[in-house]
């Protein structure tokens, strides 16, 4: 018989010893835990300042927001186990509120922000409200309805300026704010979900997920649960639509789009589901991609599909799933 | 009697629209997202087969809805079958194939408005008092057919029984000998093929555009999740309702509501009977 090997992966020594409280007693210990957790801040801190032009930066900024978005699928997808597949319906909201707040009510834009960021999670999670019996697929067809349907609705009544849009909302004071709004925002959301789901909140989250009999037999309420994170979610949401109609100065039909649903899936997908860092990770890889191949018109939706047909049906696990198992172990050879 | 008969022949085709897709998602599971792109490209292909190569008419249409059937095959052998059972990876991954698919039919050349197919029959005919195209009483005839065929196939057939015992339980099936991934199979290629024949029927009532796939797809979706998912009887019912209630709304109050309205039939229906109407114990097992 022919002799057969498999792999055989194993904890590096360094992983283990950093676990506990323990690692702070030596410096290579404490520099293998925060070297990576550094190494994305200061690399997201320097990015602004070494693009080469404003038109750069501003892909930054698209970076910023689709990096938030992706988190926010990532968060509710892998930690809730609500797929939702209409992030754009937070964006669309979040942006519509803004516009209606700003340049309706001329209310300034340190005020709309926040209020529509609030407001709009409040709205999202009301118009979830009736899909959260639903699992599964039946929630994701849910959500990939939604959006398409209040860009109808916004077209078929002709309200919040129809088809034209709202304009005139003031912009940010300077790019510099445009880019380290976005970047601080993203950086805080994603440290704070990651501890979010390392309480025992999180622990609840996932039993949501993976066993909602369980959670239910703890005398706990699903839907109260399911509520709280499609809050979260939505409220990064709808930041972002905010942070889009004031980048843009304008608010329409197209902040319900596909695109901002189906490049948060593809970033989370690429840079590995389950780890929140990921998401985010393929978000800064992906925009730029997207932004290169603005030349080709049509056919970049249909690249990044092909992008994202291989990752998930070849490389489920993603990027950064397959850089942690480097990172934190080795693989050697065994004969079976 | 205008709405009664435009309601129906309304519902047959969102019927039409929606049976693959449920057909597919009530035998092996698999939510084919992909569907919508399945509906254009039949329209593509036949359109494509009668202008460039001029075949006739019917048999551009079998070739179409031919090819439409060999690709969901190959989906299917070569990529959803790697993820089989993992919910998030299979809506994500079909998606994401439909999405390729339209896009790339969009670069192909599918931009313009000027793609349509000819009817099958022309002429009006009258039907108490109320003039009806002879080619959307076609469809509701074709419909019929494409419905007792399938009852037919899944009642009395040998393989469409294997089939029907694959989506009551899956284990016991492969117990007694059927194959699982090809009951899938099979399924895919059916269901890809009645998507597409839904295509290359209803689109010479309008014309083919990149964007009849999204809405196809949401349709199909609105109205199994109406119906209960993973149920045929629920599909066909769930049709009736979103099609009469987008003429009435048409009729009565006007057509920018007609959205609106089937949006909030499904909100309702959700909240009253979160398993559809038709969702049986095993859809409320996964659901609630």
């Amino acid at each position: 018989m022919a002799m057969t090997k498999r792999r055989e992966r194993l904890d590096r020594g360094i992983r283990v010893r950093t676990e506990g409280f323990y690692a702070l007693l030596s410096w290579r210990e404490i520099g293998y835990l925060v070297a990576p957790r550094a190494a994305l801040i200061i690399g997201l801190l320097i990015l602004p300042l070494i693009m080469p032009n404003v038109y750069w930066q501003r892909v930054v900024c698209l970076m910023g927001l689709f990096a938030l978005l992706a988190l926010c699928f990532d968060f509710l997808a892998e930690f809730v186990g609500l797929i939702c597949l209409g992030t754009a319906l937070f964006v669309g909201v979040g942006g519509y509120l803004s516009a209606i707040l700003n340049a309706w009510l001329g209310l300034p834009l340190l005020l709309t922000i926040p209020i529509a960021t609030v407001g709009g999670a409040i709205f999202c999670t009301l118009l979830l409200l009736p899909c959260f019996p639903l699992r599964g697929i039946y929630f994701a067809i849910m959500t990939l309805i939604y959006p398409m349907m209040a860009a109808r609705v916004i077209e078929a009544l002709g309200i919040l300026g129809s088809t034209n849009g709202i304009s005139g909302l003031s912009g940010f004071p300077n790019i510099w704010v445009e880019l380290y709004l976005i970047i601080g925002v993203g950086l805080v959301c994603l440290f704070g979900l990651r501890r979010l789901v390392g309480e025992d909140i999180g622990l609840v989250l996932r039993g949501v997920k993976d066993n909602d009999q369980a959670i239910k037999a703890s005398g706990m309420n699903i839907t109260h649960y399911k509520i709280l994170a499609t809050f979260i979610a939505s409220g990064i949401g709808s930041f972002v639509g905010s942070y889009l109609a004031h980048l843009y100065q304008w608010a329409g039909l197209s902040l319900f789009a596909l695109d901002f649903s189906i490049l948060p899936i593809s970033a989370s997908i690429v840079g590995g589901l389950g780890t929140l860092a990921g998401p985010m990770l393929g978000a800064f890889m992906l925009t730029p991609l997207s932004e290169l191949l603005r030349s080709l018109g049509g056919l970049r939706i249909a690249i990044y599909a092909i992008i994202l047909v291989f990752f998930i049906f070849f490389r489920t696990e993603g990027l950064l799933n397959y850089a942690q198992r480097k990172y934190h172990q080795f693989q050697h050879w065994v004969e079976v | 009697m205008k709405v009664l008969i435009y309601g129906i022949i309304n519902s047959v085709i969102f019927a039409l629209m929606a049976s693959g897709f449920a057909l597919v998602y009530s035998i092996s599971g698999i939510p084919n997202f992909a569907h919508g792109a399945m509906y254009v490209i039949a329209a593509y292909f036949t359109w494509l087969l009668l202008t460039n190569l001029g075949l006739p008419y019917l048999l551009a249409i079998i070739l179409g809805v031919g090819i439409v059937g060999l690709i969901g095959a190959l989906m299917y052998r070569f990529l959803l079958i790697r993820v089989r059972g993992m919910a998030l990876s299979e809506i994500i991954g079909s998606f994401a194939i439909g999405l390729g698919i339209l896009e790339l039919v969009r670069f192909a050349g599918l931009k313009m408005l000027a793609y349509h197919l000819p009817p099958y029959i022309a002429g009006m005919v009258e039907i108490a008092g109320v003039p009806v195209d002879l080619h959307r009483i076609a469809i509701v005839g074709i419909a019929l057919v494409v419905f007792v065929g399938l009852w037919l196939f899944t009642h009395y057939s040998k393989l469409g029984l294997s089939l029907r015992g694959i989506a009551q339980d899956e284990r016991t099936a492969m117990l007694l000998g059927i194959d699982s991934d090809r009951a899938a199979l099979v399924v895919m290629v059916l269901g890809s093929s009645v998507a597409g024949l839904a295509g290359v029927v209803l689109v010479p009532l309008g014309t083919i555009a990149v964007e009849a796939g999204y809405e196809v797809l949401i349709y199909a979706l609105a109205i199994c999740i109406l119906g209960g998912l993973g149920n045929w009887v629920g599909a066909l019912v769930g049709s009736f309702v979103i099609g009469f209630a987008q003429i009435i709304t048409v009729n009565f109050i006007g057509s920018q509501w007609q959205i609106v309205v089937a949006l909030l039939a499904i909100i309702i229906i959700l909240i009253l009977k979160p398993s559809g109407l038709f969702g049986r114990q095993k859809e409320l097992e996964e659901r609630v």
